[in-house]
């Protein structure tokens, strides 16, 4: 990655396009999980990150091959983006053996060793102090890679963030903390679980440089994810990004959502990520209504194309229910 | 082979673990003075002297084991696991099965455990039982220096994740730690035998889930760990001038549990004594009441453990901690109602 963070007209110009097939893509995916919820085709918790999609994307797509993800249980925008295959994210949301965990984690575990995506973490803030453990890992191997750490800013009322945000600052690791706020954790709003909601004010407190992006516009979040992942390169320790986003849907599938006015959602839906930048990059004439409906097809194929392909895999043999539990594995 | 002390073989085994093996770091509250001569050899780098986060810091050695290093973090007493328990119980134990074999965290966690010199119950307990519950974790827990050197190595070598408990009645320098200072007058219930021993130059690893045969014996078989197995070689000594001859059995390993050695032992004696300094329920007395079980043997059983929360005053804490007297009374009560066979 370069050093120099892209500024909005250039981003505009050149990467736009990229960011918003892959927000449609993720977006898309997601409307397909909730189908196959309801055909019972996908069963336990399912999270969805409709409406978040431009953190997902344009934080993800801001970092380097090396670098790594930590994320949390609603990652399938964050997985898809990193690169982790669609096939192998439909198949294990189907428990195959072909999905990206063997069928052994689900929609909520999601992993990629080879790409450094530690995803699925259904604790919340358990993905934080292991994050800082890549960062020092990273340092100590001269690796000039950044961890970037996802969370929600439920997450920031755990013990956990404050002690990992304490050692990274303390270490000076390559930590970028990254606050998905989609202003609710769980059933309960931001004003009711914080104190002090202004987040961006508790990870300074920390010493770490910390700022707030909209979350709902792209091209922001990817213009200061940039600027983040230079400064945290380059040496100056961890930095602390919070995107302020919503969610369209409940916090998972089970969830009634009966504790946030439904014109609040719609107030939201106004500033949805994606016709707001599909409509900033036609009127510019950056792309096309053929391209978009082009991708919309492509994105299609690539969704059924993961359906059947994980309709048609194995499930792992109950035989090797064991195979991959260290202390069953040593036993003599 | 000249004697060495628990700690000094477990220095020992750190030491050359970190020589051989560049990717061994050592983290934890106040490393640089609890294990100074590594922090003078190997310098600040790879001794990370950290705040009193366990939680951050068993989740960094996780991140850190993930990202190619092998850190042997310690978090002082085992107690001080509960705040941090998320990132053993949630997140090290089930990496290997989530990603389906193809990432590990070798990792180990060091820590004290064990009672017996007036810490009460935040500071005294065992726990290896709840540790060893959960799938995905190795628990040992040496009770000689050559054990404590080899499970060590063993431990920092394998995939890990390891749980490495040192009784604290057993190492020197928990003792002088300790006994330091204002805590001169403080009496310490440790075996009269000590736990000093040969270690070979260089430790030989000792793999997990492999028990000893301390003592041979016909009529009784005694089994644990820690510091156990020293009160129970103590009270098989007191058994032997009564005419009874009890095996010892170091289980060294809670998991994996060495389910053999422990079926051939009560099928070879037909009773067994457990003395485990874990709490009773839920652990590895019942474990191995189940063990023999399961494999149809059909064996007296007794158990000596802990039953309470550990209370401070001496008096009661000498009665709640399995000790020599304990051993005693349970084996005559088990010999007494499971005559059978003698000899």
């Amino acid at each position: 990655m370069t050093a120099l963070a892209h500024d909005r007209e250039t981003l505009l110009a050149q990467g736009a396009p990229a960011l918003l097939r892959q927000m449609i893509r993720v977006r898309r995916f997601e409307e397909k999980c909730v189908e196959l919820y309801s055909a019972t085709k996908i069963r336990g918790f399912l999270h969805l990150c409709i409406g978040e999609e431009a953190v997902a994307v344009g934080v993800i797509s801001s970092l380097g091959p090396g670098d790594a993800v930590v994320s949390t249980y609603r990652e399938h925008g964050h997985a898809l983006a990193r690169g982790v295959p669609m096939n192998a994210v439909m198949a294990e949301m189907f428990g195959k053996a072909t999905g990206c965990s063997r069928g052994r984690g689900g929609s909520m575990h999601l992993f990629d060793a080879d790409l450094r995506f530690y995803g699925g973490n259904a604790i919340v803030g358990g993905g934080m102090p292991p994050s800082v453990g890549m960062a020092l890992a990273d340092r100590m191997n001269d690796r000039d890679d950044v961890t970037a750490c996802i969370f929600g800013e439920g997450a920031m009322a755990e013990g956990e963030f404050h002690e990992s945000a304490n050692l990274a600052a303390l270490w000076h690791l390559p930590v970028l903390f990254v606050c998905e706020n989609n202003r609710y954790a769980m059933g309960t709003a931001l004003a009711r679980e914080h104190a002090e909601t202004d987040l961006t004010v508790r990870a300074a407190s920390y010493g770490m440089v910390a700022w707030a992006v909209d979350g709902m516009d792209v091209l922001a979040v990817r213009e200061a994810a940039e600027r983040a992942i230079a400064l945290v390169r380059g040496g100056g320790g961890p930095c602390f990004l919070e995107l302020r986003t919503y969610r369209f849907r409940a916090h998972s599938m089970y969830d009634p959502d009966r504790y946030r006015d439904k014109a609040e959602i719609e107030r939201w839906r106004q500033s949805d990520p994606i016709p707001r930048l599909t409509g900033e990059l036609l009127a510019q004439g950056v792309v096309s209504d053929d391209e978009v409906a082009t991708w919309e097809g492509e994105i299609a194929q690539e969704i059924e194309a993961a359906i059947a392909s994980a309709e048609a895999a194995p499930l792992e043999p109950v035989s090797d229910l064991t195979r991959f539990v260290t202390s069953e594995r040593q036993t003599p | 082979m000249p004697e060495t002390s628990f700690s000094e073989a477990v220095d020992r085994a750190l030491a050359l673990a970190m020589t051989r093996d560049p990717r061994v770091v050592v983290l934890g509250e106040d490393v640089r003075l609890q294990r100074r001569g590594a922090f003078v050899r190997f310098g600040a780098s790879r001794v990370l002297d950290a705040p009193i986060s366990e939680s951050a810091l068993l989740g960094t050695a996780l991140g850190a084991a993930m990202a190619g290093l092998r850190p042997v973090v310690e978090i002082y007493f085992v107690d001080f696991i509960g705040v941090a328990l998320d990132q053993l119980l949630n997140h090290a134990a089930k990496l290997e099965a989530f990603t389906g074999g193809r990432w590990q965290a070798p990792l180990v966690v060091r820590a004290a455990c064990g009672g017996g010199y007036g810490d009460a119950g935040q500071h005294q307990q065992s726990l290896w039982g709840l540790l060893a519950g959960v799938p995905g974790l190795s628990v040992v827990v040496p009770s000689t220096p050559a054990d404590a050197a080899g499970l060590l190595l063993a431990a920092i070598d394998g995939p890990g994740p390891v749980v490495f408990l040192e009784h604290k009645l057993l190492s020197q320098q928990w003792l002088d730690y300790l006994g330091g200072a204002s805590r001169e007058g403080v009496q310490f219930d440790v075996p009269a035998a000590g736990a000093r021993g040969e270690v070979g130059e260089p430790p030989v690893p000792v793999p997990l889930g492999v028990a000893a045969l301390r003592r041979q014996g016909g009529d009784l078989a005694l089994v644990s760990l820690g510091v156990g197995v020293h009160r129970c070689l103590e009270a098989a000594e007191l058994l032997e001038d009564e005419g009874v001859w009890a095996a010892v059995l170091d289980l060294r390993s809670v998991a994996p549990l060495d389910v053999q050695a422990i079926v051939e032992l009560g099928r070879r004696t037909g009773r067994v004594l457990v003395v485990d300094e874990d709490y009773t329920r839920g652990g590895l007395s019942g474990e191995v009441a189940a063990v023999l079980a399961e494999h149809g043997v059909r064996s007296a059983y007794a158990r000596v453990t802990t039953e309470e929360t550990i209370p401070y005053a001496r008096a009661l804490e000498d009665a709640v901690l399995p000790n020599v007297e304990r051993i005693m009374a349970a084996a005559h009560a088990l010999l007494v109602n499971a005559p059978g066979k003698r000899g």
